[in-house]
């Protein structure tokens, strides 16, 4: 994959997620994990070769089918990409609107998912008044929201304390449990330590490693 | 203290902002431009108004010079051919003119002359010809030959080439500046919607990320651009229609001068201003925001 004329930022990727399974990548800045994070949730192209998901070819796929699997994907962008002019609530609702729900299906579950993520006094404030742990919560909600079939967040715990990290760490784990594929990017090595989850290393845009899943646990958190 | 959120009241906000800061400019600039492209649609109109006076007028006139003959006065000569020419296809009304009417047609070419009445100043018959099917030079040759009238017959035929290339020259040039200031219009419309577009880019990028249609999309931004874009057209519209109407009051019946003469139906022409902003405008924001879109695949 690369942007423009300019040079691959990823090579010779060959690796798949099982449905159901709870994965880190990692490696230093650069290496192109926000870019593989970019051809999962459909914001790109790969330059050669294909990317599966939900048993597709996304490649291939014609451009009305790609609403359809991106809904099925939940995004924890690493700029966040809120909408100012919407409330957190309306913030958090999005995807929900989009797929088309009506809102009497669901308005108690986003507020019942804002108040569990800390922002529950906080539901008619915009964005630009939260505070930056704040707003990375709200863009966490968004992506869980419609319990989606795969959930990809870059850095979705660079700008909270120890404590919420943990909280949304617990979160991620909850909707792997209930089937949610999961991967994160992340610099984080001590969440990944203690996560015991298998880990993607990624540099100069290649997988160099994949460590094994940890004994430990599946539900294990760190402390 | 903020009040508590009750989720039961919630009603989804709007995917676009309602008002951006920029909207006013934008509406300005679609007026004004709307504006001057209807005062060229009204002045378009009243010139071909006035086109088609001039030249209807002159095709609906002749002017006969009458030489009596013989012992003739000149006023019987004019009677004469006032008779013959009455009688004629094609002729509505033939009417000698008063010795006087002549003396004050060459009178501004030679000035105040005490003695202007002993010159031998011809006689004159102001021919009215039909409208619909007017009496040619010819005819009317014919007609005070048969009576054995001397005259020479003047339709205008002298001037009305050129009043008619001139007529056809103001239209087409009336047609042209309002194209040109349409286009214009058009063209900053559709720029400022593209402006306007992109700088809402986040927006497209999170609903189309999120899984929204790409219709869906541009209708969003089609239906608030065409909003605005018509709001514009409604005012540059109301205000063309406003001067011209005051314009149409001050003229009196000939509404702004005899040269440029407005009608009060002209005012209508302002009517499908907004619906072609409003249309541009849903252009522009549909084609810009595919590309966007396409531009994020």
């Amino acid at each position: 994959m690369r942007y423009g004329r300019g040079p691959d930022v990823l090579t010779n990727l060959n690796f798949g997620l099982a449905p159901g399974s709870f994965h880190f990548v990692t490696g230093p800045s650069g290496a192109g994990k926000s870019s593989l994070l970019k051809l999962i949730y459909l914001a790109a192209r790969p330059s050669k070769g294909a990317v599966h998901l939900f048993g597709q070819d996304t490649t291939q796929a014609p451009a009305s089918a790609k609403p359809g699997l991106r809904r099925r994907i939940g995004v924890v962008f690493q700029d966040l990409t809120l909408l100012d002019h919407l409330s957190t609530f309306d913030n958090a609702a999005l995807p929900l609107r989009i797929a088309g729900r009506k809102p009497a299906d669901y308005r108690n579950d986003v507020a019942e998912l804002l108040t569990w993520v800390g922002l529950g006094q906080r539901m008619h404030a915009m964005p630009a008044t939260l505070a930056g742990g704040e707003r990375q919560r709200l863009a966490i909600a968004r992506a869980v929201v419609n319990r989606p079939d795969i959930l990809l967040a870059d850095e979705p715990t660079g700008n909270v304390d120890h404590e919420m990290a943990v909280r949304i760490f617990r979160l991620f784990v909850e909707l792997n449990r209930l089937g949610t594929t999961v991967l994160i990017a992340t610099h984080d090595q001590d969440l990944i330590a203690r996560s015991g989850r298998p880990v993607l290393l990624l540099e100069n845009g290649r997988i160099t490693a994949r460590s094994a899943p940890d004994p430990r646990p599946s539900g294990a958190v760190p402390a | 203290m903020s009040e508590m959120f009750d989720p039961a009241r919630w009603r989804p906000a709007p995917f676009l902002p309602e008002k951006e800061t920029r909207d006013g400019s934008l509406i300005f600039v679609v007026a004004v431009l709307c504006f001057l492209a209807c005062l060229t649609a009204m002045g378009v109109l009243a010139a071909n108004r006035a086109a088609a006076g001039w030249t209807g007028q002159l095709n609906g006139e002749a002017t006969v010079i009458v030489r009596p003959k013989g012992g003739e006065t000149p006023d019987a000569a004019a009677a004469r051919a006032a008779e013959a020419l009455a009688g004629t296809p094609g002729v509505t009304e033939a009417r000698a003119l008063e010795p006087a009417k002549a003396y004050d047609l060459i009178r501004p070419w030679l000035g105040d002359v005490s003695d202007l009445e002993d010159l031998p100043v011809p006689r004159l018959v102001a021919v009215t010809l039909d409208g619909r099917h007017p009496a040619n030079a010819k005819q009317l040759n014919a007609a005070l030959q048969s009576q054995n009238v001397d005259a020479t017959v003047d339709d205008h035929s002298v001037w009305i080439k050129d009043i008619q290339r001139a007529g056809g020259l103001v239209r087409w040039l009336g047609v042209m500046v309002f194209l040109l200031i349409a286009a214009a219009a058009a063209a900053v419309v559709a720029f400022a919607t593209r402006a306007g577009l992109a700088a809402r880019r986040d927006v497209v990028e999170v609903l189309h990320l999120a899984g929204a249609e790409d219709g869906f999309i541009a209708r969003l931004f089609l239906t608030r651009f065409a909003r605005i874009a018509g709001l514009a057209g409604l005012i540059g519209a109301g205000a063309a229609a406003a001067l011209g109407a005051g314009l149409r009051i001050a003229g009196g019946g000939e509404g702004l001068t005899p040269a440029l003469p407005l009608a009060w139906s002209d005012l209508a022409a302002v009517l499908p201003c907004p619906l072609l902003a409003a249309l541009v405008a849903a252009v522009a924001a549909q084609v810009t925001a595919m590309a966007l879109i396409r531009d994020m695949q």
